[in-house]
């Protein structure tokens, strides 16, 4: 039997949820809160939620002191560059082990998944020696490479879970009618799973955007994205709350308008299978 | 053309041998039906035609041309699939003509070709419709539609009908049997409907534990079949089989009598009504006759016996024997 919907209830879970949203989004907030205050305001004890006098100086100051639009590019092309060369890899991977698994596909999948478990300090030096080496420290396409290689099992298992719920008749029929490998993909697989692809797609721009180890690890000045542009503001003569939470507003804004607009693909590609 | 020839085919998945080994011969312009109980292999038999399934060993030829090891798409034979498989982002239009864009032809031949299906199969209205704004009947049509704009040397058909309801899967098998006609292609159709193979094939293959266990017209199955699997299978309901004395008398191990070949009324076996079943057009009766067992009986029309009442029956029609290894003698 349903449950009934009474206004009460209705009432009590719209509440519920308010408070866990803002819980979530409050350190937010406050972060775009201080970004424009005064220093002095910033660390003022007990603290001011609402400042006395609001200033756009953090931010006018962070811009002239770093070269924002360059960091901004960075993370653009890290990102995005990341996300393509992954999808690129990791289309063909899962049409294997959706279509034509083998006796050891679960085991490379749960293999895969397990290396996220793993933390990146544990690979640093290794990772980082071989970039030394092979000259890829500070370049875009380093940490192209490198963001791609670490969100490469994500991509494959959410593209695997999509295409497993494509019925494999639609592909033989479409081998029936002509298609070759790469036409079953383009013109049938692909469309069919767009969704999913979107979604993957945004998850790992938005992971890779907000991605901070390797970043900072691989980067020091050319090929560095925002993450490393937040960083450089806490200065070791101290720390500038107030122009810190600038520079942070500055670094998520983008992502964050991204995550926005695209939100509800986003949550129809993550629930995507669940109800049928 | 469309003349498919298989050689000592076997298919194995594992340990598990599916198809031991089948020498099958179709002709061109044939209707032949694979039929069998579920997990027969009939299914993976099509499938190996098609090039779906890899042979395990042996040779398939088309048109006198060894296509055992040909891609699906380079054996010129078109699938209709039980689940119709229709491109469910493509318009009724687009999934037509879709092997089309696949071989390359111009668009204008692709339209003139679509057209021409559209209208043969009544979907000219629904060109520019999606597959899932269709009923049942009209997905079919639309799979039936982009099989025959290939011109294929054959069509293949899985089980086409089993997701229609019953009256519009008398009205199907009606209009691809009228397309099979009119096209004169080999078709061949897999099903477990023994209504569907008889009424529709030219030659039908009975299959049974991937092994073929008699090939011929349906009429001929139905008159002669060639032992007790195949005279258990075709025919509805189900011969009844009787052994011991009975069945001694006519020299053989088992006897065979269709229920449409038993009367009601005078007899030599004698027995007592357990269930009955008037549909008007016939009547069914399970009878418990002494010494031999239940045997069913499909009398026409209205017969005034109900539970209970004893009857007397005769054998009116052919009684087929078999021998102790259900061999028909």
């Amino acid at each position: 039997m349903a449950r009934a919907v009474t206004p009460r209830r209705k009432l009590i879970t719209t509440l519920a949820a308010w408070t866990v949203a803002l819980i979530i989004f409050f350190p937010v907030l406050w972060m775009i809160l201080t970004s424009f205050k005064t220093e002095a305001s910033a660390v003022a004890n007990p603290p001011e939620f609402f400042s006395a006098d609001w200033t756009l100086a953090n931010y006018a100051e962070v811009w002239a002191r770093s070269d924002y639009p360059r960091f901004f590019w960075n993370s653009v092309v890290i990102s995005v560059g990341s996300t393509l060369l992954g999808l690129l890899v990791a289309v063909p991977s899962a049409w294997a082990m959706a279509f034509v698994p083998g006796r050891k596909t679960k085991d490379l999948l749960m293999w895969m998944l397990s290396t996220k478990m793993m933390p990146a300090v544990a690979v640093m030096i290794p990772l980082y020696l071989l970039f030394q080496r092979l000259g890829l420290i500070d370049t875009k396409f380093g940490l192209v490479i490198a963001l791609m290689l670490m969100n490469l099992p994500i991509i494959i298992w959410m593209l695997y879970t999509y295409f497993k719920e494509i019925p494999g008749e639609i592909l033989e029929a479409s081998r029936m009618d002509g298609a070759s490998l790469w036409g079953e993909i383009v013109h049938v697989l692909t469309p069919m799973a767009l969704p999913g692809i979107a979604s993957t797609m945004l998850l790992n721009i938005i992971l890779a955007w907000n991605e901070a180890f390797w970043t900072i690890v691989l980067t020091t000045t050319k090929a560095a994205p925002l993450s490393a542009f937040i960083a450089s503001f806490s200065a070791p003569q101290g720390l500038f709350y107030a122009k810190l939470s600038a520079a942070s507003a500055m670094a998520i804004m983008p992502i964050l308008i991204l995550g926005w607009f695209s939100q509800k693909q986003l949550v129809r590609g993550l629930t995507f299978g669940a109800v049928k | 053309m469309g003349k498919i020839e298989l050689t000592k085919v076997r298919k194995s998945f594992g340990d598990v041998h599916v198809i031991p080994g089948i020498d099958l011969q179709i002709n061109d312009g044939e209707f032949v039906v694979f039929v069998g109980p579920s997990g027969c292999g009939k299914s993976t038999l099509l499938r190996l035609i098609a090039g779906l399934e890899d042979t395990s060993s042996g040779t398939i030829e088309i048109d006198g041309k060894d296509a055992t090891n040909l891609p699906p798409a380079k054996r010129g034979l078109a699938m209709v699939f039980q689940s119709y498989a229709l491109y469910p982002h493509m318009t009724v239009r687009k999934n037509i003509a879709f092997p089309l864009k696949m071989a390359g032809m111009d668009q204008a031949e692709q339209d003139k070709r679509v057209e021409r299906a559209a209208k043969v199969l009544n979907l000219a209205n629904y060109l520019d419709r999606r597959p899932g704004q269709l009923s049942g009947g009209q997905r079919q049509r639309v799979a039936i539609g982009r099989a025959i704009v290939r011109e294929p040397a054959a069509f293949l058909f899985d089980e086409p009908l089993s997701n229609l309801d019953a009256a519009l899967r008398v009205g199907m098998r009606q209009e691809i049997s009228e397309l099979h006609q009119s096209l004169k292609t080999t078709m061949i159709y897999v099903t477990h409907d023994q209504v569907e193979a008889m009424t529709m094939a030219d030659k039908i293959v009975v299959l049974n534990a991937g092994n073929i266990e008699q090939v011929g017209a349906p009429l001929e199955l139905y008159s002669n079949p060639r032992n007790l699997f195949v005279a258990g299978f075709i025919g509805s309901p189900k011969m009844n089989f009787i052994e011991g004395a009975e069945a001694a008398k006519h020299n053989a191990h088992t006897i065979g009598v269709r229920p449409e070949h038993i009367t009601v009324g005078d007899g030599p076996w004698e027995g007592v009504v357990g269930l009955s079943e008037h549909l008007g057009s016939d009547s069914f009766l399970k009878v418990a006759v002494e010494g031999i067992g239940t045997l069913t009986v499909r009398a026409p029309g209205e017969v005034h016996v109900h539970h209970g009442d004893r009857v007397k029956l005769a054998p009116a029609g052919k009684i087929h024997r078999f021998d102790a290894n259900g061999l028909a003698l």
